[in-house]
């Protein structure tokens, strides 16, 4: 599993993500978070593995890990449909812009996510977004659930196959049953 | 010509020779002054002149920076490691970076748009003189460049007068160039404000180049009914010979067309065109043809359809003349600032060049005349179309099967894929004889020719879908209608007041590039939901030709289905990239002509009632270019929202609103000076949107305006829940911030609504006369 950007001109200069090398690293950064959040992109609902579509691994993972979901783009209803309510809707950019701003007391009022996880997103907004929190959030701990190395994260899953991924995912909703 | 500048006034003289009435001498320039609107605070605007202004924007929409690069290697201090604030041997962050890289874009964009008006203004004025006067529309357009009279405060006369304007715009883009240097600019809201100047400057050079165009090259003047345009590699007749236009500057095209009318070639030889310059050849002819957008220009040269190419202007692959080497076409080059190294022949006998070219001792040539271009290119097409018969680089399907099984399955085309296709599996099928899955990538794929440049074996993918592709692209046959030029007068009269009303809920501008994140049906689509919902929307340049690419169910192109008006449910081509002022001057005008506000050198003001009244909302889906980003730019200093397709987010920087932050949503009620909360209306100035329908939706969300009445803001509401409820599949959960009054609810989803308010703690507000500006008060508060 290679730790190499997976678009090849995603380059990060001296601070580069450190790689999850097993899907229990993940789970227990997000165990020892107060307040992790997990914003899942369009890709969820178009990509499957396994026959399953990724959006579903989400949910299970959601649903036993109780971390709160953002919705972005126009996915919220397939969530709403399988009967999962995520937290909140926005845009990528919506909601990463109040991420940055460390006096924005998250969703629900009750203080700044320590924890933010992306999945799902278009590899190239999703690498600027984390590259957008790395400089601008610098003390804030990003992780990626997707199988596509992001170096800008502070955690990535190295580039993964489609199997290795559903396995990852299906192992850390395991981990919080 | 600016206020530091010597100005002599004559009213009225009397002398022996004559009497002269309003004449404005101004070191060595002569500017007509017979406007006899008054002169607003801010003619030609200097770099700080509307600074107040953007900072109230900036600090309304702030910039969240996704810088694409941690370093800075733009002087030999560096490279500087910017990262997470580290502050660079200059003392720069990355935040300051961030603006700065933002600004140099803009300063591209806005320079090339310049430096294409003034190389179209110069050669008019050689051709026809100083004095020829502009007309954009006859007497159906009285204000005729609202922009560059809301700017600089002169209403152009004349090609003459566009000369002395663009030595103002050129001046200002010197000056915002040189804000990038090492050590100038030390905060990233000034390189910001700038930015918003570059804008500026960039949206009076573009009007100056489609205004001078349009006067001398007798393009449809504000013409609802623009002729359609055939449109599609299928529309070409391949019989013929060929010559192909790429690029944005109309002015060697019209040598070529000039040349083939008067040799009577014109309907025995096909004149097409790719990105701006087709739809500009078709305001100048009739019978040329739009191939499509610049993502098309690999597939129709290594298709083989080209007999000659030529090559113009911004947006040209730079490898445009290899790949027309391969296909034996030969190559013009026809702008001095696109020179491929080839020798210049501009003074050299057109019969020696020709001889050159179609014997092919050399594969181009640099022909700075425009007139030389155009025999030149008529003369070796015919020349060479019988002996290359269409010669294609385009490998057969047996072929790509056997070279499919050289792949190493390495995965590094998609790794460099822009739009990430999934493309060694397709290769694998190809390699077992089932192309479907190279087919199914066909529409995604944006023609960059990434994946080649990255395969260790050298396939040639790209090929590999265009040829898997070739029946879908043959039978590419549509309609795009003919840049119509600027909106009337009379069609602003009419929408003014339902517009600023709120009635008619919005303008929708889909402007801008072919970058699109999954082919171009979902600019189609995006325009034909607000079409139907009886927004009006205007295009110009690649979204333009992409919305004219599909049909409804019973075979129309949108341009087919919907009326060319400025009107509710009008599907406008404005044009080409320079002509998106138009879209800018429609909103300007209705300040203008319905409001009867003065727009002379009278920004901030229009400016201020635009944000606040005028539901217009660009969307640059494809958006790729510098030019892209000054044409927004352009927009926000308007205050007008522009959103970008996925790709956009490479433009490394949002100014987004907070919905979430009460306080930054109040406004002065012009009529008291009391302050109101209007709610996040418009919520942004500028945003990545993801998918399609997350556009239509925020889309709608952002045509909401403080100003709209509550018969307005109803229908506005109606449109945003309605698509919400559509592509989201649940209600939005921001009504609460929309509503003002219980008139605002929309009748149909009252009880839901209500309920919904009940839930919020919603509390009624009133509905204001908008402004940002404390000097618009009319009666200050005791
Ligand atoms: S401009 Fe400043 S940050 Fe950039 S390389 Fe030079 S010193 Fe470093
Ligand atoms: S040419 Fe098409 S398939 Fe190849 S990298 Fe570019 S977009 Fe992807
Ligand atoms: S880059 Fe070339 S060799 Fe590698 S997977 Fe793609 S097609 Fe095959």
């Amino acid at each position: 599993m290679s730790c190499e950007p997976w678009q090849c001109a995603e380059i990060a200069s001296t601070k580069k993500a450190n790689p999850i090398q097993k899907p229990e690293i993940a789970v227990a950064m997000i165990k020892k978070a107060t307040r992790p959040l997990l914003i899942v992109g369009s890709r969820a609902v178009t990509q499957t593995l396994e026959g399953k579509p990724v959006i579903d691994y989400i949910i299970d993972l959601a649903n036993a890990s109780k971390v709160p979901v953002v919705a972005t783009a126009h996915i919220v209803g397939d969530f709403v449909k399988r009967g999962y309510q995520p937290a909140a809707f926005m845009t990528a950019m919506d909601i990463s812009n109040r991420i940055v701003d460390r006096t924005w007391q998250g969703l629900d009022g009750k203080g700044h996510p320590d924890l933010i996880m992306y999945i799902g997103l278009p590899y190239y907004m999703e690498a600027l977004i984390l590259s957008g929190l790395k400089h601008f959030a610098p003390d804030l701990k990003t992780m990626t659930l997707d199988n596509k190395f992001h170096v800008h994260a502070s955690w990535s899953f190295p580039n993964a196959s489609a199997e290795e991924w559903a396995s990852n995912l299906t192992t850390m909703t395991s981990k919080f049953l | 010509m600016t206020s530091k500048n010597v100005n002599i006034k004559i009213g009225e003289l009397n002398t022996n020779i004559g009497q002269i009435k309003n004449l404005e001498l101004s070191v060595g320039k002569v500017i007509n002054n017979s406007w006899e609107e008054p002169m607003g605070p801010t003619p030609m605007p200097h770099l700080t002149t509307l600074r107040s202004w953007d900072m109230k924007l900036l600090k309304k929409y702030k910039p969240f920076y996704m810088p694409d690069c941690d370093l800075c290697c733009l002087c030999t201090y560096g490279k500087c490691d910017l990262t997470a604030g580290k502050r660079g041997a200059c003392g720069l962050n990355i935040a300051d970076q961030s603006s700065r890289i933002v600004l140099i874009a803009c300063c591209i964009g806005a320079a090339t748009h310049n430096g294409h008006a003034r190389h179209v203004v110069d050669h008019l004025i050689e051709k026809y003189g100083r004095r020829f006067p502009l007309n954009v529309g006859g007497l159906n357009v009285k204000v005729e460049a609202p922009v560059t009279r809301l700017v600089t405060g002169i209403k152009p006369e004349t090609l003459g007068d566009l000369d002395d304007i663009l030595s103002y715009t050129e001046s200002q883009i010197t000056h915002l160039v040189s804000v990038a240097h090492t050590g100038q600019e030390a905060n990233n809201l000034d390189f910001e404000s700038k930015a918003f100047h570059a804008g500026r400057m960039d949206q009076v050079g573009m009007e100056i180049a489609d205004l001078c165009q349009i006067s001398a090259l007798g393009f449809p003047k504000a013409d609802p009914e623009a002729p359609l345009i055939q449109m599609g590699i299928g529309t070409v007749d391949t019989n013929k010979p060929v010559i192909m236009c790429i690029g944005h500057n109309v002015v060697p095209s019209v040598g070529i067309i000039d040349f083939m009318k008067d040799q009577k070639l014109d309907d025995k030889m096909e004149v097409v065109g790719l990105c701006c310059t087709a739809i500009d050849n078709t305001r100048y002819f009739e019978r040329a043809k739009i191939v499509g957008p610049i993502s098309w220009e690999l597939r129709f040269i290594r298709g083989g359809f080209a007999d000659v190419v030529v090559l113009d202007e911004q947006c040209v692959r730079t490898d445009a003349s290899l790949e027309a080497e391969r296909v034996k076409a030969p190559v013009i080059a026809a702008s001095e600032k696109n020179c491929i190294g080839y020798e210049d022949r501009t003074n050299d006998p057109v019969d020696k060049i020709v001889d050159d070219l179609v014997n092919y001792r050399v594969p181009g040539v640099l022909i700075l005349d425009p007139e030389k271009v155009g025999e030149v290119a008529v003369r070796v097409a015919k020349a060479v179309a019988p002996i290359r018969k269409k010669m294609k680089s385009l490998p057969e399907l047996d072929q790509i099967k056997e070279l499919a099984k050289k792949c190493r399955h390495c995965n590094m085309c998609q790794r460099s894929c822009p739009q990430d296709l999934a493309i060694e599996p397709a290769v694998k099928a190809a390699s077992e004889g089932d192309y479907s899955k190279l087919a199914d990538l066909y529409e995604a794929c944006i023609g960059c020719g990434r994946c080649e440049e990255a395969c260790p074996v050298k396939l040639e993918i790209h090929s590999f879908i265009l040829k898997v592709g070739e029946k879908k692209m043959l039978a590419e046959k549509n309609f795009c209608r003919s840049g119509r030029g600027a909106i009337q007068d009379n069609e602003i009269r009419s929408v003014g007041g339902p517009l600023v009303l709120g009635e008619i809920p919005g303008i929708v501008a889909l402007v801008g590039c072919a970058n699109y994140p999954n082919g171009g049906k979902d600019v189609y689509d995006i325009a034909r939901e607000f079409a139907l919902r009886r927004y009006i929307v205007c295009l110009t340049g690649c979204s333009a030709m992409s919305a004219g690419s599909y049909k409804n169910e019973d075979g129309k192109t949108l341009y087919e289905e919907f009326p060319g008006g400025f009107e509710a449910g009008g599907v406008l081509n404005n044009g080409s990239c320079v002509s998106n002022p138009h879209i800018a001057g429609a909103a300007i005008k209705v300040a203008s002509i319905f409001a009867k506000r003065n727009l002379r050198g009278n920004y901030e003001e229009i400016a201020d009632y635009i944000h606040n009244r005028i539901g217009a909302v660009g969307l640059a889906w494809g958006a790729y270019s510098q030019k892209a980003a000054s044409i927004a730019a352009g927009f926000w200093s308007l205050g007008i929202p522009v959103l970008v397709g996925p790709h956009g987010s490479k433009y490394r920087r949002m100014l987004l609103g907070r919905s979430d932050k009460p306080e930054n949503w109040e406004v002065l009620d012009a009529r008291t000076g009391d302050k109101v909360n209007v709610g996040p209306a418009p919520e942004h100035l500028f945003q990545t949107v993801e998918t399609p329908q997350e556009a239509m939706v925020q889309i709608a969300k952002l045509c909401m305006r403080p100003n709209d009445t509550w018969k307005g803001r109803m229908g506005k509401l109606t449109h945003y829940i309605d698509l919400t409820k559509r592509y989201y599949g649940v209600m939005p959960t921001d009504i609460h911030q929309f509503v003002r009054t219980p008139a605002d609810i929309p009748i149909t989803m009252k009880d839901e609504i209500v309920a919904i308010l009940k839930e919020r703690d919603w509390k009624e507000t009133k509905i204001p006369d908008p402004t940002m500006l404390p000097r618009m008060i009319r009666k200050a508060k005791e």
